[in-house]
C-alpha cells in the first residue's frame, strides 16, 4: 500500500538519493496506515461495547433480512425474491429493487466465513460490516489524497476520515446501510479516476469502471460520480488541460461503467434513459469532438486548419442544435422532466416539500442546520478553505477535481442533512492537505532556524516523522492555520521550488530561504495540535455518546442508575411468538422494516415508500375515526395495528409527534381528510383545546387508551400536557399487547359484527360504555369462529 | 358438571368389575399389599405422587420382582418413577434404591402398562417388605376452562382413580391428595372422603381385588404458572484450552389456561395479583458454580431483564422473558456460559477422559418435552461413549468449528419428558491425545508464514516484459 517510492513527494528529504531512509519512511507510512484503520474500526465499536452487537435504527433491518435471505437461499433466489411480507397485499420485487452491493459484500464476507469454518451469525458480519470497510474508506482517502498532493497530506487526510463524526453517524458498528460500503466505493472511485488522470493507464481506467460499477450496485448517491467527473473533463477541456490522459481517464469510464451499471437490475436502462445520466454522454460527445479537433490539428497546417474549422463548425452546428432540440423535446414530454423526484428535490429544494410530503418528511431529507456542520465535520470547517486554496498552489487537474468536488458536495449537504456524508470525504481531504502543507511549513522553518543542531541527525528523524505523527494524532488544525496557509501560499510554493535546487548544497543557504520566525512556527505548530486534539476529543465523544445509540434500545440515566427501556423488541418478541404466521399489521411506515425482520409478520407499508397512495392509506385509516378505520384496515386485511407512545416515559419521536404527517400524506391522496381539522388556530395540539377531529381521530384513542389509568390525571410527559379526552372505550379495537413502558401498544380488530344482530339491535341509546360491552360480550356468543 | 362425573362413576365401576373377572387369571397373584398409602401433591403443574407399599409374599417361592400398574393414558405423562426399600428395624431405618424397568405382559387387562421393580433381595414366602416409590406426571392437569381472560384464576382438572390400580389385593388403602388452595369447585365422592382445608382423604378402602378402579375428577384452582420447555437443545462444547462452553437453546410455552381477549397493561401493573394471577413472570436457572460470561439472549438481540448471583456453591440466573407469559404464549430464547474445565473434565483409570455434567434443564420447576444434549468432543478425539442413568437415545454427529478440518465429534443425547428430577449427573468418555491441542494454531502460523513467504518471493520478482 505504501511503496516506498510514494515518500517522496511530501517529505522533502535533505538526502534525495538516500534510499534507506524512503524504505523506512515507507514502512512507516505502512504502520501508520494501519494504525488508522484499526482506530477508524474501534472507534465505530462503542455502540457494541456500550450496547451491544445489534443492527440499528430501521432502513439496516431491511438489509440484515435480505442478507440472511441471500445467506440461505443463495444468489440466484435472491435476484429473484419476491418478498410477500411486505406492503401488503402488493408485495415487493426485492431483488430487482434493491442496491445490492452492501448484500453482496456482507454475504459474500459470511460465505467466505463459514467456508473456513469460522461460524460468525450473518448478524455478526453484517454489524461489523460498517466499520471494516470504512477502515477501507480511510485507505481509499490516503491513496486519492497521495495522488492529489503527497503522502503527507494522504495520511493526514486518512486519519481525518477515520474518525470524522459526519461518516461515524453512518457507519457505527451495527449501522448496516447502504452508505457504510458506498462511501468506501465513492473514495476509491475517484483515487482511480485520479489515478488514471495522473498515468494515463488503460489499466487503472478500467479498473475505475469496476469500482463505479461496485458503487452504483452500492448506492443511489452513485448519481453523484456520474455527474462529478464530466463536470471535471468539462473543466479541464475549458481550461485547456486537455490530453489523452483525460481522454482514456474519462472515455472508458463511460462506456463500460454504463455497460456495467445496466447490470444492476435496479438501475437498468435507467443508466441510459434518465436525466441524471445525461451530463456523461454530453461530455462524453464533447471530449471526442475535442480529440477529434486535437488530431485534426496535429496532421493539417493551421492554413488548412482554419478552413475545417470553418467548415464543421457551420455544419456541426446545424446538427447539433437539431439533436438537443430533439432531445430537450423529449426530456421535457416527461413530467418530472426526467428527473427522479429525489434528484429534482436536490436541484430544487423546494420541490420535495411542494409535491412529495413522503421526501419531506423523512428527517434526513431535511436541509442542515448551521450546529450540524460543527457537529459533523467540527473543525474541519475552518480548515477546508486553507486547503481550497493549498489547491490552487500549484493548481494540477487532480487538484482542481478536489476543489470541484468539494464545491459540489458544499451545495448538496446543504440541501439534505444526508449529504453532509458525501461533503465529510471531500472536508477531509482539502482539510488534510491545509494541515500537511502548515506542518510543512513549520517543521521546515523550525528545522532551518536551529543552526546548532542542523546537523544532527536528531531533525532528521523528527522530520521524517512529523507528517506522520500528526496523522497519528488524528488531526491537527486551529483557525490560526488556516490564517497561515492562507496568507503563505505563494511564499511557500516559491520556497518550495528554490529548495529543491539548494538543499543539496549547504546549511547556511537554507538559512536565508527561511520565511517564519522560530517562535511564530512554534507556537503556530503547538496551536495546530492543539486544534487537532480538540478534534479528536469531539470525534470520540461524537463517536461514544452522540452516534452509538441503536435506537431501538433506549437508556435513560436517572439517581438510580442506568434505566433500559427495550420496548420495541418486546414488542416485536411478542407478535413474533404469539400471533400467526400469515397475520397482518399495520403501523406507519417508520416501524415496517423492524415489523418484518423483528417479528417475521406481513406488514401493509415500510421504510421503502414506493407507493405512495398505500401509504396514504394507512395515514388516513390513522387519521379518521375508529369505525372509519377499522373498514379500511378490515378491507386490507390487517389483524394487528401497531402504535408507538411516548408519553409515559417522555419518548419524544413517537406517533403522536409524526401524526402530522399522517394527515399530510393521507390528505394528499384522500382529500377528504384536511390537516386545519387537526389544528387549532395553526396549532397542534392534544390537550382539552384539540379540536374534534384530532380528539376522535384513531391514532389518538389507540394511543391514549386507558391513559388515564397510569396516574389519574394523563399527563403526556412528550408534549408535557394533560390529554384532552381522557375516558373513552375502543369500539372496533381491542387492546392485545401493551408494553412495559407503554411505548408500542397493539390493538387487535375485532371481528365483523354479525348482520342480523346489527339489525335488530335498536336499543341503541344507552351509553357508549355498556353498549359497547354488550356488543363485545354478544360478538363473542354470536361469533363461534373467531 | 355433575353429570359427566356421574356418568365417569358409572362406568368406571363397569371398568372395575370387567377388571376383576379378567385379573383373576393374572400370573402374579402369589403377592399381595397388605397396607398401601398414596399421597399426590398437586400443588405445582408437575404432579407428584408418594406411594407407600407393604408386599406380602402369600406365595410358596420366593420373588424378587414385584409389578406397579398404570393406566395407559397415565403412562404417557410418567415422567420418572423411583422405587426405594426399607431396610433395617425400627429406627435404623435406611433406605436402599431399587431398580424400576417397564415391562410388557401379554395379558395386560385394557391396555394396562406395567413397570417391575426388581428387589435386591428375593421376598421369601410370607415374608414382607414394605416399598416407598415416587412417580411424576407431567400435563396430567387439564385447564378448565381452557381459556381464561387476563382477571380470571387458572381451574384445572386432575383425573386419577380413587383406588390404586395394582395387579395385586390390597387389603387397605388411603389416598389423600393436596391442592395449592382451599378453592376447589368441586371433586368426585368415593365414600369414605372427607375433605379438610387443602388436603382430601379417599379411604380408607378395604379388601380391594386386583384391578380396581374408580375413577374420580377433582376440579380445583392452581395459579401457578405452568412453565413448559418445548425444546431444550443444550450443547457443551469442551475445549481444552480451560474453557467449557454451554449453549441452551429454550422454547418455552405457558402450559396452563390459554389467555383469551384483551392484554391490559394498565391492570397488570397496578392490581399484580388479581391480573394475571397465573402468568409467567420471571425464571430461575440454577448454574453450576463459578460460572462466567452468562449471556441471555434470543433472535433479535440481548434480553436485559435478568440478574446472576454467584457463590461459591451455585449460580443462581434470574431471567425475566420480554414480555410476561400467559397461558399459551411463547418465547424463545438463549441462555449461554462458560465454565471452568478442571470443574467438569476428568481423566478415568484407563487413560480416557470423561465429562461430568449435569443433565437436564437448570430452569427450576419446569417440564421439559424434548431435550438434546449435544456434548461436542475436541477435534481429534475419538471412542466417544456416553453413560446416562435413564434410558435415552443417542448417536453421533460432526460439526465444524473454528478452522476445524476434520471436525469434531458430537454425541447427541435426546430424551423426552423430563421433570427437575432428571437432573444427575452423566458422563462421557472419549480419548484426545494432547498433539491435537496444537492443530489449529500451527495451521494459523504456517499460513501466515506462507502468506509471508510470497510476499517477500512477488516483491522479489520482476514479471514485466520489457527490460
Amino acid at each position: 500500500m505504501a511503496a516506498p517510492e510514494t515518500s517522496t513527494a511530501a517529505v522533502p528529504t535533505l538526502y534525495t538519493n538516500n534510499a534507506l531512509r524512503n524504505a523506512f519512511g515507507g514502512v512507516l507510512a505502512f504502520f501508520i496506515l494501519l494504525l488508522i484503520g484499526v482506530m477508524a474500526f474501534s472507534i465505530r465499536l462503542f455502540s457494541v461495547i456500550k450496547y451491544e452487537s445489534v443492527i440499528h435504527e430501521f432502513d439496516p433491518y431491511f438489509n440484515y433480512r435480505v442478507t440472511q435471505f441471500l445467506a440461505k437461499n443463495g444468489i440466484y433466489e435472491f435476484w429473484n425474491w419476491f418478498d410477500d411480507r411486505t406492503w401488503y397485499p402488493l408485495g415487493r420485487v426485492i431483488g430487482g429493487t434493491v442496491y445490492p452491493g452492501l448484500t453482496l459484500t456482507a454475504g459474500t464476507i459470511w460465505w467466505l466465513l463459514n467456508s473456513l469454518n469460522i461460524p460468525l451469525s450473518v448478524e455478526t458480519v453484517c454489524v461489523f460490516t460498517a466499520p471494516i470497510f470504512s477502515a477501507f474508506a480511510s485507505w481509499a482517502t490516503y491513496l486519492l489524497t497521495k495522488e492529489v498532493k503527497g503522502t503527507g497530506a494522504g495520511l493526514t487526510a486518512a486519519a481525518l476520515l477515520a474518525m470524522v463524526p459526519s461518516y461515524i453517524s453512518r457507519s457505527v458498528a451495527g449501522s448496516y446501510d447502504n452508505e457504510a460500503v458506498a462511501i468506501f466505493a465513492l473514495i476509491f472511485t475517484f483515487y482511480l479516476y485520479i489515478k488514471t488522470l495522473n498515468t494515463g493507464s488503460l489499466f487503472y481506467a478500467t479498473l475505475n469502471s469496476i469500482a463505479y460499477f461496485y458503487m452504483v450496485c452500492s448506492w443511489g448517491g452513485y448519481t453523484f460520480i456520474i455527474n462529478l467527473i464530466p463536470m471535471h473533463v468539462l473543466l479541464c477541456i475549458v481550461t485547456g488541460r486537455f490530453s489523452s490522459r483525460l481522454y482514456i481517464a474519462y472515455a472508458p469510464l463511460v462506456v463500460l461503467g454504463t455497460l456495467l451499471a445496466a447490470l444492476v437490475p435496479v438501475v437498468g436502462f435507467n443508466a441510459v434513459m434518465t436525466s441524471e445520466h445525461f451530463a456523461s454522454f454530453l461530455v462524453f460527445i464533447i471530449l471526442h469532438v475535442v480529440a477529434f479537433v486535437y488530431y485534426i490539428k496535429g496532421i493539417l497546417t493551421p492554413k488548412m486548419f482554419k478552413v475545417a474549422v470553418t467548415l464543421v463548425v457551420s455544419v456541426g452546428l446545424a446538427l447539433c442544435c437539431a439533436v438537443i432540440a430533439v432531445l430537450i423535446a423529449l426530456v421535457a414530454s416527461s413530467p418530472t422532466k426526467g428527473w427522479s423526484g429525489r434528484s429534482l428535490s436536490l436541484l430544487d429544494p423546494t420541490y420535495a416539500s411542494k409535491y412529495i410530503p413522503i421526501i419531506a418528511s423523512v428527517s434526513e431529507h431535511q436541509p442542515p442546520t448551521w450546529p450540524s456542520y460543527f457537529m459533523d465535520i467540527n473543525v474541519l470547517a475552518f480548515l477546508v478553505p486553507a486547503g481550497i486554496i493549498a489547491c490552487f498552489s500549484p493548481l494540477s487537474d487532480a487538484s482542481s477535481f478536489v476543489v470541484l468536488y468539494i464545491a459540489t458536495s458544499v451545495y448538496f449537504s446543504g440541501v439534505m442533512v444526508r449529504l453532509m456524508l458525501v461533503f465529510a470525504p471531500a472536508a477531509c481531504i482539502t482539510s488534510g492537505i491545509a494541515l500537511s502543507q502548515a506542518f510543512d511549513v513549520f517543521t521546515r522553518s523550525i528545522k532551518f532556524q536551529l543552526p546548532g543542531i542542523s546537523s544532527n541527525t536528531e531533525v532528521d528523524a523528527a522530520e521524517t516523522s512529523s507528517a506522520p505523527a500528526e496523522a497519528q494524532n488524528g488531526a491537527v488544525k486551529t483557525e490560526k492555520s488556516e490564517e497561515t496557509s492562507k496568507n503563505r501560499p505563494s511564499k511557500k510554493s516559491k520556497k518550495k521550488e528554490k529548495e529543491e535546487k539548494p538543499l543539496t548544497k549547504a546549511k547556511a543557504e537554507k538559512k536565508r530561504l527561511l520565511a517564519l520566525p522560530l517562535d511564530s512556527s512554534v507556537i503556530s505548530l503547538l496551536l495546530l495540535i492543539l486544534l487537532g486534539a480538540f478534534y479528536v476529543v469531539h470525534c470520540v465523544w461524537a463517536a461514544a455518546e452522540a452516534y452509538s445509540a441503536p435506537s431501538i434500545v433506549l437508556t435513560s440515566r436517572s439517581h438510580d442508575g442506568l434505566h433500559v427501556f427495550d420496548d420495541f423488541r418486546e414488542a416485536y418478541a411478542w407478535l413474533r411468538h404469539n400471533t400467526d404466521v400469515d397475520d397482518k399489521v399495520a403501523s406507519w411506515w417508520d416501524y415496517g422494516y423492524q415489523t418484518t425482520a423483528m417479528a417475521n409478520r406481513t406488514v401493509i407499508v415500510d421504510n421503502n415508500t414506493w407507493n405512495n397512495t398505500h401509504i396514504a392509506t394507512v395515514g388516513t385509516a390513522m387519521s379518521s375515526p375508529e369505525k372509519a378505520a377499522w373498514e379500511i384496515f378490515h378491507s386490507l386485511d390487517v389483524k394487528y395495528v401497531l402504535v408507538v407512545f411516548g408519553g409515559l416515559v417522555g419518548y419524544p419521536s413517537d406517533d403522536i409527534n409524526k401524526f402530522l404527517w399522517m394527515v399530510r400524506i393521507g390528505g394528499g391522496v384522500f382529500p377528504h381528510i384536511k390537516e386545519p381539522d387537526y389544528l387549532r388556530d395553526g396549532q397542534y395540539r392534544i390537550d382539552s383545546q384539540a379540536t374534534p377531529t384530532m380528539l376522535n381521530c384513531l391514532m389518538y384513542k389507540l394511543s391514549y387508551y386507558r391513559f388515564v389509568e397510569t396516574d389519574g390525571k394523563g399527563f403526556d410527559r412528550v408534549r408535557q400536557t394533560e390529554i384532552g379526552k381522557k375516558y373513552f372505550k375502543l369500539t372496533h379495537f381491542e387492546e392485545v399487547f401493551t408494553t412495559h413502558h407503554w411505548m408500542v401498544r397493539i390493538y387487535k380488530l375485532k371481528p365483523p359484527k354479525n348482520r342480523i344482530r346489527g339489525k335488530t339491535k335498536k336499543s341503541k341509546s344507552k351509553t357508549s360504555s355498556t353498549s359497547s360491552r354488550a356488543k363485545r360480550s354478544g360478538t363473542g356468543k354470536k361469533n363461534p369462529w373467531h | 358438571m355433575e353429570a359427566p362425573i356421574r356418568a365417569r362413576e358409572i362406568l368406571g365401576f363397569t371398568l372395575l368389575f370387567l377388571l376383576f373377572f379378567v385379573c383373576s387369571s393374572s400370573p402374579s397373584h402369589n403377592l399381595l399389599i397388605s397396607d398401601a398409602e398414596r399421597r399426590i401433591d398437586l400443588t405445582s403443574h408437575i404432579v407428584k405422587v408418594y406411594l407407600t407399599l407393604k408386599v406380602e409374599n402369600a406365595d410358596s417361592t420366593p420373588t424378587s420382582e414385584i409389578l406397579l400398574a398404570f393406566p395407559p393414558n397415565h403412562v404417557d405423562h410418567l415422567a420418572t418413577v423411583e422405587a426405594l426399600v426399607t431396610k433395617g428395624k425400627r429406627k435404623k431405618t435406611t433406605l436402599a434404591r431399587l431398580d424400576v424397568k417397564p415391562t410388557e405382559l401379554p395379558d395386560a387387562p385394557n391396555g394396562t402398562k406395567y413397570f417391575t421393580i426388581y428387589l435386591a433381595n428375593p421376598l421369601n414366602s410370607g415374608e414382607s417388605t414394605t416399598l416407598e416409590v415416587l412417580y411424576l406426571f407431567t400435563h396430567s392437569l387439564e385447564p378448565f376452562p381452557a381459556e381464561i381472560g387476563q382477571s380470571e384464576s387458572q381451574l384445572v382438572y386432575y383425573r386419577d382413580s380413587a383406588l390404586i390400580l395394582s395387579p395385586y389385593h390390597i387389603k387397605q388403602q388411603t389416598t389423600f391428595i393436596k391442592t395449592p388452595s382451599t378453592k376447589v369447585e368441586s371433586f368426585t365422592r368415593v365414600e369414605p372422603t372427607n375433605r379438610a382445608g387443602t388436603e382430601m382423604k379417599y379411604g380408607p378402602y378395604e379388601e380391594r381385588p386386583p384391578y380396581s378402579f374408580s375413577p374420580i375428577l377433582i376440579h380445583f384452582e392452581n395459579n401457578s404458572p405452568f412453565p413448559v420447555v418445548e425444546e431444550l437443545v443444550r450443547e457443551v462444547e469442551i475445549s481444552h484450552w480451560g474453557n467449557l462452553q454451554v449453549t441452551e437453546q429454550y422454547t418455552l410455552v405457558h402450559g396452563g389456561a390459554r389467555h383469551k381477549g384483551v392484554f391490559s397493561r394498565v391492570d397488570y401493573q397496578s392490581r399484580p395479583s388479581l391480573n394475571g394471577a397465573s402468568s409467567l413472570r420471571y425464571l430461575l436457572a440454577r448454574l453450576p458454580p463459578r460460572v462466567h460470561s452468562v449471556y441471555y439472549r434470543d433472535e433479535i438481540g440481548n434480553i436485559s431483564s435478568s440478574h446472576l448471583r454467584t457463590d461459591s456453591r451455585k449460580s443462581e440466573l434470574e431471567i425475566e422473558p420480554r414480555y410476561p407469559l400467559f397461558g399459551g404464549w411463547k418465547a424463545t430464547f438463549v441462555i449461554g456460559y462458560g465454565l471452568p474445565l478442571q470443574d467438569f473434565l476428568f481423566e478415568s483409570s484407563d487413560d480416557r477422559r470423561y465429562l461430568n455434567f449435569t443433565f437436564g434443564c437448570p430452569l427450576l420447576d419446569t417440564v421439559v418435552d424434548k431435550l438434546t444434549v449435544k456434548v461436542v468432543l475436541p477435534e481429534g478425539s475419538k471412542d466417544p461413549s456416553a453413560v446416562v442413568p435413564f434410558p435415552v437415545e443417542q448417536h453421533l454427529e460432526t460439526k465444524y468449528s473454528y478452522l476445524d478440518v476434520v471436525g469434531r465429534t458430537v454425541v447427541v443425547i435426546e430424551k423426552k419428558n423430563l421433570v427437575p428430577v432428571h437432573n444427575s449427573p452423566f458422563q462421557v468418555y472419549y480419548t484426545f491425545k494432547p498433539i491435537f491441542m496444537l492443530a489449529e494454531p500451527l495451521m494459523l502460523a504456517s499460513a501466515f508464514f506462507l502468506f509471508f513467504v510470497a510476499c517477500v518471493a512477488y516483491l522479489h520478482t520482476d514479471l514485466s516484459i520489457r527490460k
